[in-house]
């Protein structure tokens, strides 16, 4: 083919990105990278060895030998599935809890004019000011008095709603087309049909960043676990492993290895949701 | 299907009367067009009997029912918005069922009219379309469809066709009117162009200001309209409208004397005449137009001018449209002729106006004054 030709058939070179191999910033992205991947190679690396070599000076980053024995101990020693356990219940309950409660407390703040509506949005968005250790005591009194002390309900119920995921469902919501909920209301929908079957699944991106969110925070929540949960059986994955960290002797590669299996449904959830992540952290300056 | 009656109803947001004191009767089978600049109180009327928004006052009936305080879904009434309003994330058979479906009726019920209303509006071969994969015509189409599917009384539609591009637009205009001709469904139609309002309407509703102007059949509304800014709304180009004395009987504008009516009190009018009942005279009662632009149509010529006068103001000009540079006391004048006459820019023409083809308004109220014919 001659050149003539092949401008022909090529599409504009403006749409085509540079044909260099990397862009300039990732001469500054990958030593970046590199600084945040180093602890977790390492955590990996340490779940690998023997106790002696964790606390070899300076530390080995290549085990004499993989010892996967370490994650066999771990499971056996300490009630590792259990904490497992409990935390995803704890975690899939409070997204669940958060999907269905902030889109209908969200809904509402968003399109029905009720007496008050506005003081109390104001109001909710004003918690998100108050940071948790201020509420924290009442918050527990509270639990304590519902009687759900040392259980995972304390873990759960707090967390069914937040004010965060209802400020971001209304925003969200307040960016469809009304004449949408209109028209489905002419059609013969009810209110509650109209988010149902409208609203909703209109919304997949915004439930789906509210949902990762959620996950994110109430899987690797340890200070509201850490005031409420005393029995090891009802402890989260977060609680259990500092149980690993004793007063007189730590081992440091049990540890590491229980931390691995905590972190993997993270990551598996990270490299899956990518995008909602960054919408996340993109829509809490979302413009009023 | 079924009459339309809106009794003494007011619409009030916080200090504006969005619609002031609308009294109203839509016929069964009737075309109904409520027209008027934007902000006049139309969509909002259309919203009050949907049922999307709440009176502040009167009552409205569909039917013989009282419908003030139920819901829009029990209203029996379909509604075509002006963005369509397409559900995005249905197709269009979805989106024609959606309306039965949430109405429990039978699903092969449901099959029989989807299909028949898709074969009425060609919607046939994109049934498994989502909206975004449709042209505007077809969107617009489908909206239809999902209003006409329901079957209902009324048919309400707020600017169906101001989307389209014009080609379209006048197409869809007629397959409305077709449409209706064929169904008979009662419809109240909004708009701001008064070019559907004239084609469509059974009978129209000039509105202004939350307000009734004249409601009456196109014709009429056009040949006797009933104050000043009905006259300067309705016709385009719109109405010459001056400053004028009734006195002897005689209408004195300028340079301009024309036969007085019978019966009318002596004193300052405001003199209009529609741009194609301007003529060129030889002689009789006339006066002198300076051509200023000349837009040949075609099928006619648009002639801006000006003439000795003082302009009178009918409340109805777009804001955008600036007054156009004229000296001392002259008054522009715009008049329509026959496409042979093409004068030049910067002739002068004289030019008359039948006694009978004359409108006065009262200064004051901007009321017609209609002479009595004896």
């Amino acid at each position: 083919m001659t050149d003539v030709d092949a401008s022909v058939i090529e599409p504009p070179a403006k749409q085509r990105r540079p044909s260099l191999l990397f862009s300039r910033w990732h001469l500054v992205l990958l030593p970046i990278a590199l600084v945040m991947v180093v602890p977790l190679v390492w955590m990996a690396v340490t779940s690998l060895q023997t106790l002696n070599e964790t606390r070899h000076y300076p530390p080995t980053l290549v085990p004499s030998s993989l010892r996967f024995k370490n994650y066999g101990d771990v499971l056996r020693d300490t009630p590792f599935a259990r904490w497992f356990v409990n935390t995803l219940v704890v975690t899939l309950v409070s997204v669940v809890g958060n999907l269905i409660f902030c889109s209908l407390a969200g809904y509402a703040f968003a399109r029905i004019r009720f007496f008050g509506r506005n003081v109390t949005f104001v109001l909710i968005l004003a918690t998100l000011m108050v940071p948790f250790q201020v509420t924290v005591i009442p918050t527990f009194l509270i639990v304590r008095q519902l009687g759900m002390i040392d259980t995972l309900g304390a873990l759960i119920v707090p967390n069914l709603a937040g004010a965060f995921g209802i400020f971001m469902l209304r925003q969200f919501f307040l960016t469809l087309p009304v004449e949408l909920e209109e028209a489905a209301r002419i059609d013969g929908a009810t209110r509650l049909g109209v988010l149902l079957k409208i609203v909703l699944p209109l919304s997949g991106p915004a439930l789906a960043t509210l949902a990762v969110i959620t996950f994110l925070w109430t899987w690797n929540d340890f200070f509201w676990p850490l005031i409420t949960i005393y029995s090891a059986n009802n402890m989260t994955l977060q609680l259990g492993l500092a149980t690993f960290q004793g007063a007189h002797q730590t081992n440091t590669n049990l540890l590491m290895a229980a931390n691995v299996m905590s972190v993997l449904p993270m990551l598996i959830i990270f490299f899956l949701a990518q995008r909602y992540f960054i919408r996340g952290i993109a829509t809490t300056g979302l413009k009023g | 299907m079924a009459e339309v009656t809106l009794d003494h109803v007011s619409k009030r947001f916080q200090e504006v009367d969005a619609v002031d004191d609308l009294s109203l009767t839509i016929a069964d089978g009737e075309f109904l067009i409520l027209v008027g600049p934007s902000g006049c109180g139309k969509t909002t009327a259309l919203r009050l009997i949907a049922g999307l928004e709440k009176g502040t006052a009167g009552t409205i009936r569909i039917g013989d029912r009282v419908v003030n305080d139920v819901t829009p879904r029990d209203r029996d009434i379909a509604m075509v918005f002006q963005n369509y309003a397409l559900y995005p994330h249905m197709s269009v058979y979805k989106n024609l069922a959606f309306g039965l479906k949430e109405r429990k009726t039978p699903k092969p019920e449901i099959e029989r009219r989807v299909r028949e209303v898709g074969e009425m509006l060609g919607l046939k071969d994109l049934m498994k379309r989502r909206p975004a994969q449709l042209s505007g015509g077809q969107r617009q189409r489908v909206a239809m469809g999902r209003a006409l599917v329901r079957e209902p009384a009324v048919f309400l539609m707020d600017e169906p066709l101001s989307n389209l591009d014009a080609k379209l637009r006048v197409q869809m205009r007629a397959e409305l009117k077709r449409l209706h001709q064929r169904l008979g469904i009662t419809t109240i139609y909004v708009t701001h162009d008064q070019v559907e309002a004239m084609t469509l309407a059974d009978r129209v509703v000039v509105m202004a200001n939350g307000k009734v102007q004249q409601i009456g059949r196109p014709q009429e509304v056009y040949g006797a309209p009933a104050n000043l800014f009905v006259a300067g709304f309705i016709g385009s180009p719109p109405m010459n409208l001056l400053r004028a004395n009734v006195a002897d009987g005689e209408i004195v504008a300028g340079s301009m004397r024309l036969p007085g009516p019978a019966g009318v009190a002596g004193g300052e009018v405001a003199l209009g005449f529609r741009p194609e009942d301007v003529q060129v005279v030889e002689d009789g009662p006339s006066f002198e137009l300076v051509v200023d632009v000349v837009e040949p149509l075609g099928n006619l010529v648009v002639v801006h001018g000006s003439t000795e006068g003082t302009p009178v103001q009918s409340g109805a000009e777009e804001e955008e449209e600036l007054p156009m540079v004229v000296s001392g006391s002259r008054t522009q004048v715009t008049a329509v002729f026959a496409p042979e006459l093409e004068p030049a820019p910067g002739a002068t023409l004289r030019v008359g106006v039948a006694p009978r083809r004359v409108h006065l308004f009262d200064l004051r109220t901007g009321t017609a004054i209609r002479p009595r014919h004896d």
